[in-house]
């Protein structure tokens, strides 16, 4: 008798619950008393962990329910292993997230055979762009970067984590503007990869904006750096444009039209471009697993939206992560889109040229 | 103007809720510190989710409380059971350990706690200073100057050798070898992984670390079937303890300075500050008869130095955003999160902030070594507890420290199998501080050695930085050679000599196709990848094949005869259990990991255990289980990590927990 009872209790309720999602969106899913596990194919204490665990308490109030949201690494392999993981047992009910990078992204770009996991398989929901700055030692002769050819000839020295790490993004531009860069891999980071420029080792050398404003603007000011471009970003039409953090400096665009006096195209740039976007324009992406009811999925988009309106939210990003700029709704997907696929021939051209310049084997 | 901004920072630091924070971050520390293999990455990782929304110079201050007091408490473990209480303390087992079984434990305790006070304030107190001066410092050292530090490091091994020099270096090699596994620092290629794709990233350093110094003592305690502390006693000596650390000051006060330097210094990796202030305090020392038997300097040494390390750790952090261990990358994050970008500017205009570090650190090393003091009555009774019923936690804290480093199932295998490689050095006589050495600095050497050649090409030897480091590594290993021969002979006369030769004849010859594989497998990829596998392959061989040539021949008067099992103590005693009993306990349990999934292994393995091994009743046999199932899964669910799945996991779709 009780049992019947509960169970037209329970149907009632649902029946409420399909009601009220159909008039109002917003509540499509309500994730009251759940823990939600965010997670990040990374260890403790890197960026990624950082911008996750900065992300997780503002998801957690924007969603309905408030739901706790709890970063989960899941270290190993350069990120593929977690992300595997994800892919292979993720259930599609909201209750886990993936936060990918570019260092997810790239081997996936590159065919490499670890990778299992199909970003067309997921739905984006967040695509947090990184800015960087690419700057010189002032002895080689370029005051900026009108006089980026002035470098010719002179010798090239950068620090990189690896040459299928992000950092390829460096000697993938100095190739394709047809410059001869030493690369010294093993750096165990951007901020030991600093330091070697600081002492004089390296004579080129990046870092992404907050380490940029906070390490690297000093040493411009005393006279000992010289800014040469900013990456940029890509707007809603899927175009690079100028960083709004550093207006006065060029984007890359730019400088490869400068030294070769013609709009940016070819398969060099193109490659360039989708390991660029892949890399830094939409450098930390959140994806909903493979087959998240449509509910699911709107309930999120709106929780981003209003995590990203949140009054404190811009100045609180620009001091933790240095970025406030966050890709949500159709900004994002384009993201998502040129982050995760490179046509054929600028796949080869990468892949050729790492073989051929750095030896790696595919 | 920096006196005004400490004294600012100090009394900001003692307002509102900031001491709380800090009290809190120092009790965790201490709780973290005492359970074996967990440091201050587990200890941060569990604070960073509560740090939203708390106000920065009390976030700060619970977060340096927790990384300033680990190497304090970490010494209960390692003084009185043998098993280090992380990563940082494995020195202090060397002499700690027989002092506590002398009965002494109480006298290496206070020795270690107000060793441990001093080091903490002197670390905070050059970081006060230094931090403003430290920028062209660190920028001094080069690559070339790193890389010549990791020899000097290596130069230890002379002195950590233990009876036989070629053993302590075929060890060392080993380690190298060990060390160099995974991706090539210069290529990326995947050395020795053989396909193993958890391989790839090489083995953690706890796991290495767990596997040479805990698996082993964990095993040995089992067998001798008795509690730790043979008369069950604390013993007396606190007094003697303080006397001990006032008598040698100096020393305490040098290797807080060893311990400062190493911690700031990226080329050498805070994970071996405890060995280095333990070689040098053995090279230093007239009288070295009594080192490993149980002198207190010994014990002085690491604890002071490891303490230090922490004031030291934080300059290049605060000043450069560069981490130089594993818990300084987490401190980092947590620091990030509260808003802080690390720079220059935290000399200039957050300096108020530095300051509040400074005095964290202080405070909670003041704080911290109080309460150890307080309540290691308390934790000394934990060793007369009959073994048999505390193993069962021993394994499962370790395993859980192994495997929360990467969370994935080969974390365990690397355990149990790397622990048996323990096993079998601790039995032979290799010496096991040369072995963690190697593997610690190996990835340093090769990748600073590869860079300066590639900024400088071999000039770099010629640097004024490069030739004083070199000096250095001359006197260091003078030093340790200085009466080398007395302390051979010591330990040749240390027991009875074994008869049988074959299992150690085995073993050496195990050790010598280990290079001969590093050798092989170097040769298979690119020059830059190749070349350090292979020299120190190369090069290793000549010791190994020393040692194996006349064990080999069945020569048992040769130096390299050493064999625990006949030497040990507890050789031809009643009672004691064959070596490869409790291997295959650990074994069993792996097994019952791979196929059920740990959490369900876990609870097998205690009730079999308890029942088998300890003869425990039902009611206790489920308290026991109940307590430590719940413990690793409050820890588990607040780490946010699923344990390791077994084949059970791949068919079916448990609910956490057990998934």
């Amino acid at each position: 008798m009780t049992r019947s009872r509960n169970l037209l209790a329970a149907f009632a309720a649902m029946l409420l619950g399909a009601l009220l999602s159909a008039a109002s969106p917003a509540f499509g899913a309500d994730f009251s008393g759940k823990r939600i596990e965010f997670v990040i194919p990374f260890g403790t204490g890197g960026g990624s962990d950082v911008w996750a665990r900065f992300l997780a308490p503002r998801l957690s109030e924007a969603l309905p329910g408030k739901p706790v949201v709890a970063v989960r690494n899941e270290p190993g392999g350069g990120s593929i292993t977690g992300t595997n993981q994800f892919a292979a047992r993720a259930r599609p009910d909201g209750l886990t997230i993936l936060g990918t990078s570019g260092s997810t992204q790239f081997p996936y770009l590159l065919g490499d055979p670890r990778v299992k996991y199909d970003y067309k398989d997921w739905t984006v929901i967040l695509a947090t762009p990184t800015g960087g700055v690419v700057y010189a030692q002032p002895d080689l002769g370029a005051k900026s970067a009108d006089e980026v050819m002035k470098l010719k000839g002179k010798r090239l020295v950068y620090g990189s984590q690896g040459a299928t790490s992000l950092d390829l993004v460096v000697p993938l531009a100095f190739e394709i503007l047809g410059l001869d860069l030493q690369v010294v891999f093993g750096m165990k980071g951007r901020g030991p990869a600093r330091l070697a420029f600081e002492r004089g080792e390296s004579t080129v050398d990046y870092q992404t904006t907050a380490a940029y404003l906070q390490s690297v603007e000093p040493l411009v000011k005393a006279g000992n750096a010289v800014p040469l471009w900013a990456w940029g970003t890509i707007n809603e039409q899927g175009e690079l444009v100028r960083d709004p953090t550093f207006p006065d400096l060029p984007h890359f665009g730019e400088v490869y039209e400068k030294v070769h006096g013609r709009k940016a195209s070819g398969t060099g740039w193109n490659a360039w471009k989708s390991f660029f976007v892949a890399g830094f324009a939409a450098q930390k992406m959140v994806f909903l697993p493979k087959g998240t009811p449509k509910d699911i999925v709107d309930t999120y988009r709106q929780a981003v939206a209003r995590m990203v309106a949140a009054p404190d939210f811009k100045d609180a990003a620009q001091q933790a992560l240095g970025e406030f700029d966050q890709g949500i709704g159709p900004r994002a997907e384009r993201l998502a889109e040129l982050a995760t696929g490179v046509d054929p021939e600028a796949r080869a051209f990468v892949r050729d040229w790492l073989t051929r310049k750095y030896n790696v084997k595919f | 103007m920096v006196l005004s901004e400490l004294t600012q920072a100090l009394l900001a630091l003692f307002s509102g809720s900031h001491l709380v924070y800090l009290l809190g971050g120092v009790l965790l520390g201490l709780v973290i510190g005492i359970l074996p293999g967990l440091g201050g990455i587990v200890g941060l990782s569990l604070l960073l989710p509560f740090l939203y929304g708390v106000e920065p110079t009390s976030a700060l201050a619970m977060l340096v409380g927790l990384v300033a007091v680990i190497s304090t408490s970490d010494t209960f473990p390692s003084v009185m059971m043998g098993i280090p209480g992380s990563s940082s303390a494995q020195a202090t087992v060397m002499d700690g350990f027989p002092l506590a079984k002398r009965g002494e434990a109480a006298r290496a305790l206070s020795a270690a706690f107000s060793a441990s006070l001093i080091g903490g304030v002197f670390g905070a107190a050059v970081l006060t200073v230094v931090v403003l001066a430290a920028r062209p410092l660190i920028l001094a050292f080069t690559s070339a100057e790193l890389f010549m530090l990791t020899v000097l490091g290596l130069s230890m091994v002379g002195v950590l050798a233990g009876g036989s020099l070629p053993k302590g270096l075929a060890a060392c090699g080993l380690g190298l070898l060990f060390g160099a596994l995974g991706a090539a620092p210069a290529t990326s290629e995947f050395r020795m992984v053989f396909g193993v794709e958890y391989l790839s990233d090489g083995i953690p350093l706890v796991v290495i670390g767990l596997a040479m110094f805990a698996v082993p003592e964990i095993v040995d305690l089992l067998r001798q079937k008795r509690a730790i502390a043979g008369a069950a006693q604390l013993g007396k000596g606190w007094l003697q303890g303080l006397r001990d650390t006032w008598r040698h000051i100096g020393l305490v006060l040098r290797c807080s300075g060893v311990g400062c330097v190493v911690g700031a210094l990226p080329g050498l990796g805070g994970s071996v500050v405890d060995w280095i202030a333990y070689g040098h305090v053995v090279q230093s020392s007239r009288d070295k008869s009594q080192f490993g038997k149980g002198d207190i300097r010994g014990v002085l040494a690491p604890e002071s130095a490891n303490n230090a390390k922490e004031g030291g750790a934080l300059i290049p952090t605060l000043l450069f955003g560069i981490p130089g261990s594993g818990g300084m990358a987490v401190f980092l994050g947590g620091m990030v999160l509260i808003g802080l970008e690390p720079g220059p500017s935290m000399v200039g205009e957050r300096l108020d902030l530095t300051y509040v570090i400074v005095w964290s650190l202080a405070l909670a090393n003041v704080i911290g070594a109080g309460v150890c003091f307080l309540i290691s009555g308390w934790v000394a009774k934990l060793t007369t507890i009959r073994y048999a019923l505390l193993a069962p936690f021993m394994i499962m804290v370790i395993s859980f420290a192994a495997f929360q480093t990467t969370r994935q199932l080969g974390d365990l295998v690397a355990l149990f199998v790397v622990g048996l490689l323990g096993i079998f050095l601790k039995r032979f006589g290799w010496s096991r501080p040369a072995f963690l050495i190697g593997f610690v600095l190996a990835g340093n050497s090769e990748v600073y050695l590869y860079q300066a050649l590639q900024f400088y090409s071999p000039e770099f030897l010629l640097r004024t930085g490069v030739l004083l480091i070199a000096a250095l590594t001359a006197v260091s290993i003078w030093l340790g050679a200085r009466k080398a021969p007395g302390a051979h002979a010591a330990a040749g006369d240390a027991g009875a000599r074994a008869t049988h030769l074959w299992p150690q004849a085995a073993f050496a010859a195990f050790v010598v196709a280990a290079f001969a594989v590093g050798i092989w497998d170097g040769l298979q990829h690119a020059f830059l990848a190749a070349v350090f596998p292979v020299t120190v392959g190369a090069v290793m061989l000549l010791p190994a094949l020393w040692v194996l040539w006349p064990l080999a021949l069945g020569r048992t008067h040769s130096a390299a005869n050493y064999d625990h099992e006949v030497a040990g103590e507890h050789a031809g005693r009643p009672g004691v259990a064959g070596l490869w009993y409790y291997i295959w306990w650990l074994f069993g349990f792996l097994a019952a990991c791979l196929l059920f999934g740990f959490l369900i292994a876990l609870v097998g393995f205690f009730v079999a255990f308890l029942r088998l091994e300890a003869q425990a009743s039902a009611a206790r046999i489920a308290l026991l289980t109940g307590t430590g199932i719940a413990l690793i899964c409050t820890i588990a669910w607040f780490l946010v990590l699923s344990f390791p799945a077994g084949l059970l996991q791949h068919y079916l779709d448990l609910p956490w927990p057990l998934r």
